[in-house]
C-alpha cells in the first residue's frame, strides 16, 4: 500500500442502532485516492447498513466520518451527492416511466433559467450529456428516449452506473451491482468498474461474488455481525481466508465451496 | 426522433379513435331511432363543449394528482365551496338576497382570488395530510369531499347566493368557460412536459423511493400538486357559479368522479407515473359525448349513470392489463 495517497473517506467508530439492535458496531474504515475497495460479508453482517450511513440515507447513532479532508455528517442522500458521493443502490433508484436522460438527471435537471419548480428543462443538453456519460461506459442503448422500464436489467444497471459516473464524483458506491444480471451484462458492469479504476475514481463495491471481488478491487473489508473483522489486500489473500473471515469458522471450508 | 413519434402515437390516437367511434355510433343510432343527425347540430356541439369545460378544469388537476399515484376525491365539493365563497364576494348592489350587506360591487379580481384561494387551501390540506401522515390520499380527500360540501352549505345557511356582478357572471358566459378550460389544459400540458415540476410529478408516481433517494423533496412536491388540483377545482367553481349566475351549495355534485373517469379513460394510470393532459381532454369529451348522446336518444338519466359506471370500470381494467403487460 502506498500510504502517501490522500485519504478520501474515513470513518471512526461508526455505530448504528435500530431500537435495541446494534447493526453496526464501531466501523473504522479508510479509502484512499484511486482505490477500489470491496465490502463483503454474510447477509445481515452490516454491509448495507454501513453504506446507508456513508450515503446519507440514514444517520449514524454515533461515530465520526471524514470525507475529502473534512468531517461530514450527511442529513440526506442529497447532501452526500453534493459532497461528491454517488451511490448505485440495490433497488436501482430509477423511475421506470421516464427515459434515460430524465433518469440520469433526476433531481438535478438542467434548466434554461431558474424559476424554481417551474424552470424549463433543457432536454437537448441533458440528452447530449447522457450520451456522453453512456459512451464512457461503452454500453449501447438503442433509443435513449425510451422509458427505462422497457429496457433489460443490464441496460438499466448501466444507466444507473453512468448516472453516478456522469457526475464526476469523488467516490462511487455500488451495492450489489450485478446481483440480478446475466453473465454478459455482469461482464459489462465489470468493465465499467475497470474503466473507473483506470480513470482513478475511487469505488466501494459491495458484492457476494468473491470471484468478482478478487478480479476488481485492491482491498477487501470483511464485515461480520456489524463489525469489520478483517481488512486484506486482494492480491495477498485467497477465497479460503475471506470465507473463514466472513463465517468466523477457521476450518472446514473447502476450495470448491459454492461461495467461491 | 422518428421512431419515438411512431411509438408514442398509438396511445393518444387510440383514445381519440374511441371518441370518434362513440360519436359515430350515436350518429347511426340517431338516424335509426330519432330520425336526425347527432353531430350536425351546432347547438348540441356547443352544449357538449360547455358542459365538459367545467369538469375538464377539475380533471386537469386530478390528472396531475393521479400521475403522482395519488387520488383527489374532493374536486366537486371544493368547487362548490369555492363557488359559494367567490359568489359572496361578487354580489352586486341592489340584489335581493345580499349575503354580506357591506360588501358589494367589488372588482372581479376579489371573488376570483377568494375562490381560487379557497381551492388552494383545501388542496394544500389534502396534500399536507397525504404527504406528512402517510395515510393513503383516498382518506383525506374523501374527508374533504364531505367537509367541503358541509362548509358550502353552512356558508350561506343552505341558501343560494344571487345577484352577482356582471363582470363576474361574464366569466361563465358564451365561449369563456371553454377558453378557460383550454387555457388551463395548454398551461398544464406545457408544465408537465417541459418543466422540473412535471419531471418530479412523473418521477414520484413512477418510483417514490427513487425520487427521495435522488433528493427530490417528495412531500413538498405532493403538497404543491394537491394544491394545484384544489386551485383548479376552485377555478371550476368560479366558472360554474358565473355561468349559473349564482352560487349554490349543491353545485358540482359528483363532478370529482367524472373528472377522475376522464383522466383514467384518457390513459392516466391509477398506478402513477403515466398520463397526459391531452388524454384527459379527450377523456372529458368522451364523457360529454356519452351524456349528450344518451339525452339525444331520450334514454333515461339513470341508464346514463349505469353506462358511465361501466365505462369507468372498463377503463381501469384496460389500464391494469396495460401495466401487467409491461411488467
Amino acid at each position: 500500500m502506498n500510504d502517501a495517497r490522500k485519504i478520501v473517506l474515513r470513518t471512526q467508530g461508526l455505530c448504528k442502532n435500530y431500537g435495541g439492535v446494534q447493526a453496526l458496531k464501531g466501523a473504522d474504515f479508510e479509502l484512499r485516492e484511486g482505490e477500489h475497495i470491496a465490502i463483503v460479508g454474510d447477509n445481515g453482517a452490516g454491509k448495507s447498513t454501513f453504506v446507508r450511513q456513508i450515503t446519507g440515507v440514514e444517520q449514524p447513532s454515533s461515530g465520526q466520518m471524514f470525507f475529502d479532508g473534512k468531517e461530514v455528517s450527511f442529513k440526506s442522500p442529497l447532501d452526500a451527492r453534493e459532497a461528491g458521493i454517488e451511490a448505485v443502490f440495490q433497488n436501482l433508484a430509477l423511475a421506470n416511466d421516464l427515459d434515460v436522460p430524465a433518469n440520469i438527471f433526476l433531481g438535478r435537471e438542467e434548466v434554461y433559467f431558474n424559476l424554481g419548480p417551474f424552470s424549463f428543462l433543457n432536454e437537448k443538453k441533458m440528452l447530449a450529456k447522457a450520451k456522453e456519460g453512456l459512451e464512457k461506459t461503452a454500453v449501447k442503448i438503442p433509443n435513449l428516449r425510451n422509458a427505462i422500464g422497457k429496457m433489460s436489467g443490464g441496460q438499466r444497471q448501466c444507466v444507473a452506473i453512468s448516472r453516478s459516473a456522469a457526475f464526476a464524483s469523488k467516490l462511487i458506491i455500488m451495492d450489489e451491482p450485478t446481483a440480478a444480471l446475466g453473465v454478459q451484462e455482469t461482464t459489462q458492469v465489470e468493465n465499467i468498474i475497470r474503466r473507473l479504476k483506470k480513470q482513478g475514481v475511487p469505488l466501494i463495491l459491495i458484492s457476494h461474488n468473491l470471484r468478482q471481488v478478487f478480479n476488481l478491487v485492491d482491498r477487501i473489508f470483511v464485515f461480520r455481525r456489524g463489525e469489520i473483522v478483517g481488512v486484506v489486500d486482494a492480491d495477498k489473500t485467497d477465497g479460503n481466508e475471506i470465507v473463514s473471515l466472513i463465517t468466523g469458522v477457521k476450518t472446514g471450508v473447502h476450495e470448491n465451496a459454492s461461495y467461491i | 426522433m422518428n421512431t419515438t413519434a411512431i411509438r408514442k402515437l398509438p396511445q393518444e390516437a387510440s383514445i381519440l379513435m374511441v371518441l370518434i367511434g362513440i360519436a359515430a355510433l350515436f350518429e347511426i343510432l340517431g338516424w335509426i331511432f330519432v330520425g336526425q343527425s347527432f353531430l350536425a347540430n351546432s347547438k348540441r356541439l356547443v352544449i357538449i363543449v360547455l358542459q365538459v369545460s367545467i369538469i375538464g378544469i377539475i380533471a386537469v388537476g386530478v390528472t396531475q394528482v393521479i400521475i403522482t399515484s395519488g387520488i383527489d376525491l374532493s374536486g366537486g365539493s371544493v368547487a362548490a365551496l369555492s363557488a359559494m365563497v367567490a359568489a359572496s364576494f361578487a354580489q352586486a348592489s341592489g340584489g335581493f338576497s345580499i349575503f354580506y350587506p357591506g360588501i358589494v360591487d367589488l372588482p372581479v379580481i376579489v371573488p376570483l382570488l377568494a375562490g381560487i384561494g379557497v381551492g388552494l387551501l383545501a388542496g394544500s390540506i389534502n396534500g399536507a395530510i397525504t404527504a406528512y401522515t402517510g395515510v393513503p390520499p383516498f382518506i383525506p380527500t374523501l374527508g374533504m369531499l364531505v367537509a367541503a360540501r358541509g362548509l358550502a352549505v353552512l356558508y350561506a345557511e343552505g341558501q343560494p347566493i344571487f345577484g352577482l356582478t356582471e363582470q363576474y357572471t361574464a366569466i361563465g358566459q358564451g365561449i369563456n368557460p371553454v377558453l378557460i378550460f383550454l387555457g388551463v389544459a395548454v398551461l398544464f400540458h406545457i408544465l408537465l412536459k417541459h418543466t422540473v415540476y412535471g419531471r418530479r410529478t412523473y418521477a414520484i408516481g413512477s418510483n417514490e423511493e427513487a425520487a427521495r433517494i435522488v433528493g427530490i423533496k417528495v412531500n413538498r412536491h405532493k403538497v404543491l400538486v394537491y394544491s394545484i388540483a384544489g386551485g383548479l377545482a376552485g377555478l371550476a367553481g368560479i366558472v360554474m357559479s358565473a355561468r349559473a349566475t349564482m352560487g349554490q351549495p349543491g353545485m358540482g355534485f359528483m363532478y370529482e368522479l367524472d373528472a377522475i373517469s376522464a383522466a383514467v379513460i384518457g390513459g392516466t394510470s391509477l398506478f402513477g407515473g403515466k398520463g397526459k393532459i391531452s388524454g384527459t381532454v379527450i377523456g372529458v369529451f368522451i364523457l360529454g359525448v356519452i351524456t349528450s348522446g344518451f339525452t339525444f336518444l331520450r334514454i333515461d338519466f339513470y341508464y346514463q349513470e349505469i353506462a358511465k359506471g361501466m365505462i369507468i370500470v372498463a377503463a381501469v381494467i384496460a389500464d391494469q392489463r396495460r401495466q401487467a403487460r409491461k411488467a
